[in-house]
């Protein structure tokens, strides 16, 4: 069934429910790609099914904790999902990188998600959309969602990079902190490309919206009646959110990560 | 008059010194067969490393107290493989002046040490085309330039021929003695150290094994 709403003196058809039977068909698409790896010889069927699986379980139980969480807000409720939420992204970068970080660099990515994510999911709840109460679940979630997943990508892309620097330039750091460097100094370039490395996706997506694709959180909001005017005045806010967020996490990251690479000598570790 | 001091200096199970004195205003050349530590020495007095045991004393003040990169633009040094950065040649050459913040070198100054160090290049060349020998000769120059109190040579001319080795040695000798510097220095030649040095330090399975002053210095 179609609804037709009034968002804004504009009128815009609502969203089409999607019952149950219908969402089953989605799986169809799962089908033809298990059928096209079966007939080229790829392995990778039982990774397509656990992944379509654990996608859905994991989406449902959502769902459900969602709508327990928006039908009873409570800033303890909240505070505990942004928690948890920020300790599984970091526990992701940390598994991502098991065996090649060290302790310091593991507080200093730790720091830098909970800062960097934090500081601006509060100047874009507080400031920007002037959320009331202040831990209005419906808001708070999904964007802090969106803040800490893109600058989980992000320091993860930054870790990789700052790693690779400081193994393969280990010879021209030293160099650089026998010519009398600084380590700030010896690790400029490592840092400047690490930076490039990790925010590019985000300014390539900028650049590419509304033009190349149509965002996920705007098409869901037009999908659910919203006036696109809306939609895009939210996604214009968000993404330059989640730009703020992830540039702050990665510099963070670099100006604390970097001197995890030397003694308190100043000599390389 | 004493520049460095080494006390009970151990350095994981490289090195033992339980005395070890380095002149200021000398020219000292470290001897000994490879992997008897002479490196380790040089890499303790540019506090590129630190002692695991001991002190190490820098004008009668403990190294551990001076702050290293202040430390390391008094005391520079040329590793036995010291890397090339991107760029030219002028930027190889000033490299070392833009880490310490100094005032970049005119091109006259920079063709300069480059004839010093018998290096017939274009100062915007690329790096890249460089023979051992060739980026060798560069780097001297740009430690030189460096106009440091004390030089820390690590194996200068190892890929040199004869015949260029001993010009480079003497350029450089001749360079510390005229400015009033110091120099230690690393050698595989015995024959330059007799020529060249006022002190000649021997060092086998990381101790000292002879100290020998070559103009009747200090002999122990």
């Amino acid at each position: 069934m179609v609804n037709v709403v009034a968002t804004g003196g504009v009128m815009v058809t609502g969203i089409i429910d999607l019952p149950v039977f219908q969402v089953a068909l989605a799986y169809f698409f799962v089908l033809i790609v298990l059928i096209i790896v079966r007939f080229l010889g790829i392995k990778r069927e039982k990774e397509i099914i656990i992944s379509s699986v654990r996608m859905t379980l994991q989406l449902i139980l959502t769902g459900y904790v969602l709508v327990y969480v928006f039908n009873n807000p409570n800033p303890m409720i909240t505070l505990g999902i942004i928690i948890l939420m920020e300790a599984f992204a970091v526990h992701t970068v940390f598994s991502k990188f098991r065996g090649k970080l060290s302790k310091p660099l593991k507080r200093v990515i730790a720091l830098s998600m909970s800062i960097g994510t934090l500081s601006c999911l509060v100047y874009f709840l507080v400031i920007i959309v002037r959320i009331s109460p202040w831990y209005e679940p419906q808001y708070f979630v999904p964007i802090a969602g969106m803040l800490i997943g893109n600058s989980m990508t992000g320091i993860s892309l930054g870790v990789k990079s700052l790693l690779e620097g400081m193994n393969t330039q280990r010879a021209l750091v030293e160099e650089a902190l026998i010519l009398g460097a600084t380590p700030q100094a010896a690790t400029k370039s490592i840092i400047n490309s690490t930076f490039d490395a990790a925010i590019m996706p985000t300014i390539n997506s900028m650049v590419g919206m509304g033009i190349v694709f149509l965002p996920g959180m705007m098409t869901g909001q037009i999908l659910s009646g919203t006036a696109p005017t809306t939609a895009i005045a939210y996604q214009l806010a968000i993404m330059l959110g989640i730009l703020g967020a992830v540039a702050l996490t990665i510099i963070l990251m670099l100006q604390l990560g970097y001197r995890t690479f030397f003694n308190k000598e100043e000599q390389l570790r | 008059m004493t520049l460095f001091e080494f006390i009970d200096v151990k350095y994981q199970n490289i090195l033992d010194l339980p005395r070890l004195f380095i002149e200021k205003e000398k020219l000292i050349t470290i001897v000994g067969a490879s992997g008897s530590g002479k490196s380790t020495i040089l890499r303790l007095l540019n506090k590129m490393l630190s002692p695991t045991q001991g002190r190490i004393l820098f004008n009668n003040i403990d190294l551990s107290q001076i702050n290293s990169v202040t430390h390391r633009r008094h005391v520079t040094m040329l590793s036995q493989n010291p890397a090339m950065f991107e760029g030219s040649i002028r930027d190889n050459l000033n490299v070392g002046l833009k880490f310490q913040d100094k005032s970049l070198l005119s091109d006259d100054v920079l063709l300069g040490i480059l004839e010093k160090v018998k290096l017939k290049k274009e100062l915007d060349s690329s790096t890249n085309t460089l023979s051992g020998g060739e980026k060798q000769r560069l780097t001297l120059g740009r430690v030189l330039l460096l106009n440091a109190e004390v030089y820390l040579l690590d194996e200068p001319s190892s890929s040199l021929d004869d015949d260029t080795e001993e010009s480079i040695i003497q350029m450089v000798t001749e360079h510390v003695r005229k400015e009033t510097k110091t120099l230690v220095m690393v050698t595989h030649s015995k024959a330059i150290a007799e020529k060249y040095s006022d002190v000649i330090i021997e060092i086998s399975g990381g101790k000292c094994c002879s100290y020998r002053g070559c103009n009747g210095d200090r002999n122990n």
